[in-house]
């Protein structure tokens, strides 16, 4: 076990602000990436210190791939210990639950509730778990689930899922939504920032 | 102007700013993105891949001793293939200033081990400066390139996966002002290493260190940062910012170069606190040179893990654990559980992939594949389980080359190595090895899965595909042509999608006298975006049997339900490359095409 943590003592240095921890997960190809690039640049925008990291590699050969974005007055690791993420963005409502022990007591889950079979599924040698969403909201009260397909669809641009879950996950975090959106108008396509931007104010009005 | 970088990207910027003329690389996860990077600061920057991390780092070399600032890159194990030159690079010295970028690979997210490149630096006599975010990552560049030409020696820079892919706020900087180069000087005792002149660059070498060391106590970037006396952590790199999460109010030694240490330094910050704790990554390199000091350390390895990366919650339990004070309440709490018997979701051959077919063929012939380092690997795993070794790059042939040396000849299949390595891995460090083959004459097959890419690191330029890193045209080396002149008469192309004629040409190479060169000529699935039209399942004929399943296509779905399995297939996933067909006893699946003439 762990020893009791003492307080600081005098002439240390002041704690800042603890930052806000985000967990984003999904599948390779999902726009796990671009999600984060929007939220860190709006989050710099803000006049925040930030933070993201992520694993490449194999990602878009169809593996379960995860950002973590922290950002506040300052920012030292680029990792979210398990347990302390604030908040859980899942772009895939399997790849919520394999990441549902990430979130502190009382952190909010935001998952699309899509589902995509992973490889041992589709091949028959495991089975998909059964009422995903069900489990998720039994384990974290307030799990926001979001149609992201649906969303996208209504929007215009069925390809905007990201932006949809970005909408939803906007909700619940501490960033400016005109920031967000400048972000998202700048990054998509041109021809698109009218669909994508219907898509995230979808997402965000839940 | 402030931007947000990855550390790649940052160490690419750094080195534009630092008047780094020349950047080489062998493309390797987690540093690929380096000189990709590159091509954007083209005619300030000449940059290139090069075959392998030896030859990346020899042109960097001949490029610093032509007195340019020079920068190559690799992953940590690309430095075992430059190792070669480095220890003698350390010797010969520089000209213009030459940063070796080690990028390791902690937890091994995409690597074949965790070696902790530290240990280089010790070994080959040089500094090595270790960045903590990506601002540090940009400013490192320059001060590698100032300390190496001031004390003429190669600079390694080394980086971790949580350097060089994560992301933070950097200040950009201009590009230095520079003079325009006089060419390479002659200086015969400096730069041939023959022994009469390498015996008297040893003792300058030794020399150059005890110099260093003394940088070590005064250079800002190595410093006390005063916070609650009762700790005190040293601590570098990715550490330092988990140590820093973990133990916000205590003091550090924050240090920016690795080795050589500062002694007096870490024997005054040792007087200023109570406790002292050394926090890093994998090996207890920085904790065996301080104690080795005589400075006494309440506490490292034997808390802090030595396998795999570090969190700040690790961090905060491990120095809890044995009487560290003032650790984030937070991070001590305990983990929840993951939710229990979750499938996995494994990296899988992309549908359309040309490596499917050939692995599916070695699966039914049960030859010992003798593995190598691509895409490929995962033909080791389900549902194909036809890889059976994977060492290091370019290993598959020699393998190969050694097993049929000593294994008799006797009609097994199962007896026969099969060697399989991938275009870019073969100019890598197969050419070599073939050329064993051909010279010492084993009955080897060897199959060259050429999809036109170094495709594992997401699609980089290789001697094959007629392309540099700068865009430029360069003929494509010809692989049939390139084995006969190596001295392999039995040279054959297969199509990788045809099952049947792959097996066919296995079973006739392995049966033949003397080495054989089975070639696969493809295009990368994902990087050539390969689209055909998908094929499709005729459920009146599908018996639900699951041999297509075998293929291990992301594009085929199993539909279990009352009526008992079927499998359909995700048009929005299929190439239309027909593998899963050629495995369908029924003929249940039909091509496009197929399906209108029925109609």
């Amino acid at each position: 076990m762990a020893a009791p943590s003492a307080g600081p003592r005098a002439g240390a240095p002041a704690p800042v602000e603890r930052p806000t921890n985000l967990v984003i997960s999904g599948v390779g190809g999902q726009g796990v990436i671009l999600a984060s690039f929007v939220l860190s640049q709006a989050a710099m925008a803000d006049g925040l210190d930030v933070k993201q990291s992520e694993v490449h590699g194999m990602s878009q050969r169809g593996g379960s791939v995860t950002s973590h974005l922290r950002f506040g007055p300052k920012v030292w690791a680029a990792l979210v210990t398990p347990g302390a993420a604030d908040v859980l963005v899942a772009f895939e409502a399997l790849e919520a639950a394999r990441y549902l022990h990430w979130l502190r007591p009382g952190g909010v889950v935001v998952f699309n509730t899509l589902e995509i079979n992973p490889s041992p599924v589709a091949a028959g040698v495991a089975t998909y778990p059964r009422d995903l969403a069900a489990q998720i909201e039994a384990r974290c009260p307030g799990a926001r689930a979001v149609d992201a397909a649906r969303l996208a669809a209504a929007a215009g641009e069925p390809r905007a899922t990201n932006m949809a879950m970005l909408g939803a996950a906007s909700a619940v975090l501490p960033l400016e939504v005109a920031t967000l959106e400048a972000v998202i108008a700048r990054v998509v396509p041109p021809k698109t920032v009218a669909a994508n931007l219907r898509a995230f104010r979808l997402g965000r009005e839940g | 102007m402030r931007d947000i970088l990855s550390g790649n990207e940052a160490i690419a910027r750094g080195a534009w700013e630092a008047g780094v003329r020349f950047a080489s690389a062998y493309p390797g996860t987690p540093s690929t993105e380096i000189l990709e990077a590159m091509p954007q600061y083209e005619g300030d920057i000449y940059s290139e891949w090069s075959p392998n991390e030896k030859v990346a780092f020899e042109v960097a070399l001949g490029a610093s001793l032509a007195g340019a600032r020079a920068l190559v890159a690799m992953k940590h194990v690309g430095v075992n293939v430059a190792a070669d030159p480095l220890f003698t690079a350390s010797y010969t010295g520089v000209k213009g200033g030459f940063v070796l970028v080690s990028a390791d690979d902690p937890s091994q997210h995409s690597s074949q081990n965790e070696q902790d490149n530290r240990n280089y630096a010790k070994f080959a006599k040089v500094p090595l400066l270790e960045p903590a975010d990506s601002q540090e990552a940009k400013d490192f560049v320059g001060l590698a390139c100032e300390l190496s030409e001031r004390f003429d020696t190669p600079v390694i820079l080394r980086t971790t996966t949580r350097i060089s892919h994560s992301k933070s706020i950097v200040e950009l900087g201009e590009r230095v002002a520079l003079e325009p180069l006089i060419g390479v000087e002659r200086d015969i005792a400096k730069y041939v290493m023959v022994p009469s002149n390498a015996t008297k660059k040893h003792p300058l070498v030794e020399q150059r260190l005890r110099l260093l060391a003394e940088l070590a106590e005064e250079m800002p970037e190595n410093r006390i940062e005063p916070g609650d006396r009762g700790i005190g952590i040293v601590a570098a790199g990715a550490a330092y910012m988990y140590a820093r999460e973990a133990f916000p109010t205590a003091s550090f030694l924050k240090l920016g170069m690795a080795y050589p240490l500062p002694t007096r330094l870490i024997e005054r910050f040792r007087a200023m606190v109570d406790r002292l704790y050394v926090v890093e990554e994998l090996d207890p390199f920085l904790e065996e040179q301080i104690r080795l000091m005589g400075v006494r350390v309440d506490g490292g390895k034997e808390a802090v893990p030595m396998i795999g990366e570090l969190d700040p919650g690790m961090v905060a339990r491990a120095l809890s654990g044995i009487g560290a004070p003032g650790a984030t309440a937070e991070l001590l709490a305990l983990v929840g559980d993951p939710v229990p018997d979750l499938p996995e979701r494994p990296p899988t051959l992309c549908p359309g992939c040309s490596h499917r077919g050939v692995f599916i063929a070695l699966r039914k012939l049960k030859v010992f594949v003798s593995g190598d380092i691509g895409c490929y690997t995962l033909g080791a795993l389900e549902p194909f389980k036809a890889m059976h070794t994977c060492i290091c790059m370019g290993a598959s042939i020699g393998g190969a080359h050694g097993m049929e040396k000593v294994t008799e000849r006797d009609g097994v299949l199962k007896n026969r190595a099969v060697a399989v390595i991938g275009d870019s891995t073969f100019f890598h460090s197969g050419i070599t090895a073939l050329l064993d083959v051909a010279w010492n004459r084993s009955d080897t097959v060897t199959v060259i899965l050429d999809n036109r890419i170094t495709a594992m690191t997401g699609g980089q330029q290789t001697p094959g595909t007629g392309k540099t890193l700068g865009g430029l045209e360069s003929p494509p080396v010809d692989i049939p042509k390139l084995c006969e002149a190596l001295g392999i008469e039995r040279v054959r192309t297969i199509d990788p999608d045809d099952i049947a004629a792959v097996e066919a040409a296995l079973r006739e190479e392995i049966a033949a006298d003397g080495p054989s060169v089975i070639i696969a000529p493809s295009r990368c699935a994902l990087v050539y975006r390969l689209r055909g039209e998908a094929w499709h399942v005729d459920a009146e004929l599908c018996t639900g049997c699951k041999a297509c399943l075998k293929a291990g296509c992301g594009g085929l779905m199993l539909v279990e339900d009352e009526e008992g399995a079927s499998v359909e297939i995700v048009p929005s996933q299929c190439t239309g490359c027909g593998v899963c067909a050629q495995l369908c006893k029924q003929g249940a699946i039909l091509a496009p095409a197929i399906e209108e003439v029925i109609a």
